[in-house]
């Protein structure tokens, strides 16, 4: 009896096992280094170039002349060996992969560390630094430790204002910032069948906050509609009776509004007891929560009324934007006096477009707030859209309404 | 596989943000990386690191899997790093560019004498011995070689 992880790389925890990938992926950043390692590799062919993904988002469009060399030269690279390639744009990695490329049950792994969003469908997803992935390039698959599994059982649904990303900062607090390295988070119980699939990858998303491997979702009625949107037709996944090291059990009906305070993702409090801390920036996107959903739900809360601090707004990838546009949501959200970024990680990781100035602080829906990590002296509070939106309004954080 | 060298102590939960910060990610020039090392934690301890070995507590190198916060250590002339526990993309990423890694849980100051084997198991704090958690037989392989790369060619 296995879990899920167990299940799709065929060996009970604690084994090695040497696994095919289904699916590598680098992006801009990571994609230069990888490139590098081929070289001195000396690696010319690349045995199943259909597998691989080029994706473009960490600084896009470029911002100086030094990037937009490198990123010439990757795109150059892809062209050549056949990688297909989502140039400036197309979307953050994630959400790219996300978009009907990734299926349940595939071995999944991307030069990033937020790769574990993938397990959301399913999937055996997670990330690798570039000259392992370089090696996975050349060779077609890699090692794994296969992970022993903490289970998430949750129950009830979220309620009131409550979103994923609250019950994302709910686990992280819970397990703490290595709560969970080595292993992998197992989404299980009642409560997962009431979440969207946004809602899930948001939640897969963070499981590395925790140290964690993957965070992984049985695959089921949600994920086979959202995969039948894209065109492809897959099964649901059937869980087994399985030994979990240990079990979370987390009732959604208790999940309010968290914010977590500088500079770490595990210290997290209820946005009722910061209410009102000054704001600088509100930032609405990355691959924690720039979806659908969560633009949606930002654009029902500042429909009609202005905000009160600079807002900047960037969809996880175009098809996002694209609907956004269509549903007129986009509109809602430029009308408030929003700032809307090209799709891609925007100032995320405090590279270019967003970052922050000495001493200012920035109420971001992404998954972290490390010191400077969005730029020298700023200062990171991470929440929901729904509170992003309640706080651009007033320019202090608050408290979002129920949905 | 051995090293000594004298010990810079770090705390816990020390991420890759501040290891190398994402500002200085947009070139190839590997020795940027090692100037700017830890530059967020503490602007004076990049040349400090040279011929040094660190020691760290809890969840060394958690966050983004950027391979530039292992290249910079080792460009700066770490020559291990020792820590309680690791994060595991930043352990892996450790062994693929030849930058020894050591999980023990010992207790030391700044300026104390480290000596490692990681053939067999073990590191010395002024002399006295803790034991570590092994490498495979692979990862030394792969450390012996200086890295991923350099193993890869010697290995077709
Ligand atoms: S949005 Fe942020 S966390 Fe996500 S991949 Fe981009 S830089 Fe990393």
């Amino acid at each position: 009896m296995s879990t899920l992880s167990e299940a799709i790389l065929g060996a009970p925890a604690g084994e090695y096992v040497d696994r095919e990938v289904d699916i590598a992926f680098a992006h801009d950043g990571t994609g230069v280094l990888t490139r590098e390692a081929l070289r001195e590799m000396g690696v010319e062919q690349l045995p199943h170039p259909d597998r691989l993904r080029l994706i473009f988002d960490h600084i896009v469009p470029a911002n100086t002349g030094t990037t937009a060399t490198l990123q010439a030269e990757l795109r150059e690279y892809a062209r050549a060996s056949g990688i297909a390639l989502s140039d400036a744009g197309g979307g953050i990695c994630h959400q790219v992969m996300s978009e009907g490329v990734v299926r349940p049950g595939m071995v999944v792994v991307g030069a990033d560390s937020h790769t574990c969003t993938l397990g959301a469908l399913g999937a055996f997803a997670t990330g690798v630094g570039a000259t392992d992935m370089a090696a996975i390039w050349a060779s077609g698959g890699t090692w794994f430790r296969v992970p022993e599994t903490i289970a998430i059982r949750l129950s009830g649904n979220l309620s009131g204002p409550a979103d994923p990303k609250d019950l994302a900062l709910a686990y992280v607090a819970k397990l703490g910032m290595e709560g969970a390295t080595y292993r992998a988070l197992e989404f299980v119980g009642d409560g997962a069948a009431g979440i969207s699939m946004d809602g899930r990858l948001t939640l897969s998303n963070m499981a590395v906050e925790t140290g964690a491997k993957t965070g992984i979702f049985y695959a089921d009625a949600v994920t086979v509609r959202h995969l039948a949107d894209y065109g492809t037709t897959v099964s649901p996944q059937v869980p087994e009776d399985c030994r979990y090291e240990r079990t979370i059990e987390i009732d959604l009906d208790d999940i309010v509004p968290l914010v977590a305070v500088p500079h770490r993702v595990d210290t997290v409090r209820e946005a009722e007891e910061v209410a009102g801390t000054p704001i600088d920036q509100v930032f609405v996107g990355t691959c924690t929560n720039g979806r659908y959903d969560d633009l949606a739900r930002f654009a029902r809360i500042v429909r009609g009324k202005k905000v009160a601090v600079r807002t900047l707004v960037i969809p996880a990838s175009r098809s996002v934007l694209a609907r956004a546009i269509a549903d007129g949501i986009l509109a809602d959200i430029v009308d408030a006096g929003c700032t809307i970024g090209s799709p891609g990680c925007g100032p995320c990781l405090g590279a270019h477009m967003g970052v922050l100035g000495e001493g200012e602080v920035c109420l971001s829906t992404a998954n972290r707030n490390f010191k400077n990590r969005m730029g020298v002296g700023g200062e990171i509070y991470l929440s929901s859209a729904a509170t992003a939106a309640a706080s651009a309004l007033t320019g202090v954080i608050t408290v979002p309404e129920a949905a | 596989m051995q090293g000594t060298g004298p010990a810079v102590c770090l705390g816990d939960d020390i991420d890759t943000d501040v290891i190398i910060a994402g500002r200085y990610l947009r070139t190839k020039d590997r020795s940027v990386w090692a100037e700017h090392a830890f530059e967020d934690l503490d602007p004076t301890l990049a040349p400090r690191i040279r011929g040094a070995v660190i020691v760290a507590g809890r969840n060394m190198g958690c966050g983004s899997s950027r391979e530039q916060a292992v290249v910079a250590l080792r460009e700066a002339g770490v020559v291990a790093v020792v820590a309680e526990s690791f994060a595991r993309i930043f352990f892996r990423n450790a062994v693929n560019v030849g930058l020894p890694v050591i999980e023990a849980a010992v207790s030391c100051t700044d300026g104390a004498r480290i000596a490692f084997d990681l053939d067999n198991g073990w590191v010395e704090v002024d002399g006295v011995r803790y034991p570590v958690c092994p490498l495979s037989e692979k990862m030394v392989a792969i450390l012996r070689a200086g890295g991923l790369a350099p193993y890869w060619r010697s290995s077709r």
